[in-house]
């Protein structure tokens, strides 16, 4: 079957400085994969690099998207290709309510596919069933994007969120953290709720905590911005156990 | 010397005015013009002034309309308000005339007047002269200047213990084929525990240069709760001079708001005397700007007494060649303890071409007092851009959410619903660049 996800030979540089060394990754759909690694070791940049964060610059490589060269499109085209990134860091907004955000978001996807924007009835169910689903208060939907929200609440927005978007490649950029135990169980359950055979995840962690709610496929460890280890869910707990030492050690060798 | 074609106008035509406007008026012009005479127009070797040359606008050939020549005009024909349905009181000034060939829908409330300053001095000559030219300042040379040359304006008296229920609205109408001067003035007077409610919209209609000046006095008796907004509309050819002067009473609360929607050269005055204890201030601007559009707002709070607050808000919107100034002075007196004065000015420029210039001024000479100001001017958030961008909002759709975003908060300080939503469609369309794009006016062009 033809990868979803296709990075190949992925350089990528911030003010000067190479933060990716070459990155190779195949994802197919219906596929869970996680990324873990030591702090700074370019996760979330990869995370970033895949959405179309400009701050970022490819200076070598490719990234396929359903068979798309993701690096001529503009994020937002990214986007309504069915890229989702729930950031590690939310932005808060103020003065933009989530309900326009969301609208404003949905109808652009539909714009995008040829279809007519969303009836204010349709829209307030699909806010409403989502919302139930994640377990999100109805006052957050009324304020304005992310702002005051504590730290979990902001991290359930992003999969509420993704909920609304329904996209095909979901990146989960340290969802977890900041959750607490219930949130966190709702979250999960959620996410695999809207995982299909037809889309896959990105699982970015340093906990295993999470994968037991998200079983991934495949595990990679990425340090120093380079994947130096590929293997089964067995590898995260190896790693809980043991922690990147020995991993990073062999990888320097 | 810009002035010496005005003091002559003013000896050669003072019978031409005097007989067109009414003895209270005619009364003032001597002191007035005295003082235009020591004075002149504000330039900008004047530390308030600094940024915005006010006698360079009159430093051109300019028509006055002393004799009253009517311009034929309907302006319910000439003006499709932009603020439709307000379910308000209607009333219009053709330049700087009141147009009493419409009435509105009366009656209003039982000792109210809202109408012509002209039959105003002449019904009510006591209140006309207790109130009339004893706000503004006597010397500002562009106020004299309007006092020198004032034949009639709007009044909106309200007396003690009366609420005007429903809003009020005045539509300013600029007409004429050739260019002009138009002298504007307002009285709005609320006495002890009135309650009224005042929208201004200044408009114009035909395609010629205009310098307006606008003196507007105000007085919120004790306890007395005004609402004072006004938003302009004007074409790129208006100069607009405004100065309100406002003097609050003891537990009065003013909310006084501009919107500058659409304009060329626009300098606001908002002087306000907090001379009653417990008196409460709220000030708003909010300035949209591109091409080469200058907004200068200028904002005077005076802490007389202890125990009063005031709020200002100020933001601007800076596109293309446009330029925004701001001084904010507060004042707090000696011995007015207690005051609280809080000071806000947010700006966005989205172009390099696009300049602010601000500057807070405290100074304050009580001891026990809260007193704060913050100033910032910048870019949009790039991360918020980025963020929206990341959920299938396309770059520009993105930036305008976030402009209009950024408008929320002044907006938010009108208290009339109707206005208020139809200003967030009117910003989103400004921004938008479609703003008025209905033939009815020329404002676009
Ligand atoms: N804008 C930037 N300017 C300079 N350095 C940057 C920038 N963004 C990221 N970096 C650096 O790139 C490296 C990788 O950062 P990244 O955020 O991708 O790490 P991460 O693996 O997600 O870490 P964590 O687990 O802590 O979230 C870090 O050393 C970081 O300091
Ligand atoms: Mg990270």
């Amino acid at each position: 079957m033809e990868n979803l996800l296709e990075i190949k030979n992925l350089h990528v540089s911030v003010e000067g400085k190479e933060i990716l060394k070459g990155i190779d990754l195949a994802i197919k759909k219906g596929e869970i994969h996680a990324i873990m690694g030591p702090n700074g070791s370019g996760k979330s940049t990869l995370a970033s690099v895949i959405v179309g964060n400009s701050r970022f610059n490819v200076t070598q490589g490719s990234i396929f998207f359903n068979g798309k060269n993701l690096l001529e499109m503009k994020p937002e085209d990214r986007a309504r290709e069915g890229i989702f990134l729930s950031f590690q860091y939310p932005v808060e907004i103020p003065g933009v309510s989530m309900v326009n955000f969301m609208r404003a978001a949905v109808n652009e996807h539909r714009k995008y596919r040829g279809e007519d924007p969303i009836s204010a009835s349709d829209f307030l169910k699909l806010m409403r069933d989502k919302r139930e689903m994640l377990g999100i208060d109805s006052q957050l939907v009324n304020r304005s994007v992310n702002e005051g929200f504590s730290g979990g609440e902001k991290k359930k927005n992003e999969i509420f969120q993704m909920a609304m978007l329904n996209p095909k490649l979901s990146i989960l950029d340290e969802t977890d953290s900041g959750l607490d135990i219930d949130a966190l169980r709702i979250v999960a359950t959620g996410v695999n709720k809207l995982h299909t055979k037809d889309d896959a995840v990105i699982v970015i962690t340093h906990y295993q905590r999470l994968l037991d709610y998200i079983k991934p496929d495949v595990v990679h460890v990425l340090y120093n911005g380079k994947i130096i280890k590929t293997a089964g869910p067995e590898l995260a707990l190896e790693l809980e156990e043991n922690g990147y030492e020995s991993l990073i050690n062999n990888a320097m060798e | 010397m810009i002035e010496q074609q005005y003091i002559d106008l003013f000896e050669t035509y003072r019978e031409v005015i005097d007989q067109n406007a009414t003895e209270g008026l005619n009364k003032e012009r001597d002191a007035a013009f005295e003082a235009f005479k020591k004075w002149g127009f504000p330039t900008s070797k004047l530390e308030d002034y600094k940024q915005s040359d006010i006698s360079r606008a009159f430093d051109a050939d300019l028509g006055l309309n002393l004799r009253n020549i009517p311009i034929p005009v309907n302006p319910y024909d000439a003006f499709k308000c932009d603020v439709p349905h307000l379910n308000a009181h209607v009333f219009f000034l053709i330049n700087d005339r009141y147009y009493d060939k419409t009435q509105p829908d009366l009656p209003l409330s039982n000792g109210v007047f809202v109408g012509s300053l002209q039959t105003f001095s002449e019904k009510y000559p006591r209140s006309f002269s207790m109130y009339y030219n004893k706000i503004a300042a006597a010397d500002n040379g562009v106020t004299a200047y309007n006092t020198m040359f004032a034949q009639d304006g709007f009044v909106v008296y309200v007396p003690e213990n009366t609420v005007v229920e429903k809003p009020l609205q005045l539509i300013n109408i600029l007409r004429g084929g050739v260019n002009l001067n138009v002298n504007r003035r307002i009285l709005l007077i609320a006495e002890k525990n009135a309650d009224v409610k005042l929208l201004i919209c200044d408009h114009t209609v035909d395609d010629v240069n205009f310098v307006v000046t606008q003196v507007t006095e105000m007085v919120a008796g004790e306890n007395a709760q005004v609402e004072f907004y006004e938003l302009e509309e004007n074409s790129v050819k208006v100069t607009r001079i405004s100065s309100l002067y406002c003097l609050q009473k003891e537990q009065s609360k003013v909310t006084a708001a501009g919107i500058t929607l659409h304009n060329g050269y626009t300098r606001n005055d908002y002087r306000f005397r907090l001379s009653g204890e417990y008196a409460e201030t709220h000030v708003g601007g909010l300035v949209i700007s591109d091409k080469e559009q200058h907004t200068d707002n200028f904002a005077f709070l005076d802490h007389a007494v202890p125990h009063c607050t005031s709020n200002e808000l100020f933001k601007y919107v800076l596109q293309e060649k446009s330029t925004g100034v701001f001084c904010g002075r507060i004042l707090v007196e000696k011995g007015a303890q207690k005051t609280e004065a809080y000071q806000s000015n947010r700006n966005l420029c989205s172009s390099e071409d696009a300049h602010m210039y601000a500057k807070p001024q405290l100074e304050i000479y009580a001891d026990d007092v809260k007193c704060s100001h913050g100033l910032t001017t910048g870019q949009l958030d790039e991360d918020a851009l980025f963020y929206m961008q990341a959920r299938g909002i396309p770059e520009e759709e993105a930036r305008m959410l976030l402009m209009v975003a950024f408008t929320k908060d002044v907006v938010d300080m009108i208290h009339i619903d109707i206005l208020h939503d139809r200003l967030e469609y009117l910003i989103d369309k400004r921004f938008r660049g479609e703003l008025l794009r209905c033939g009815n006016c020329n404002v676009c062009k």
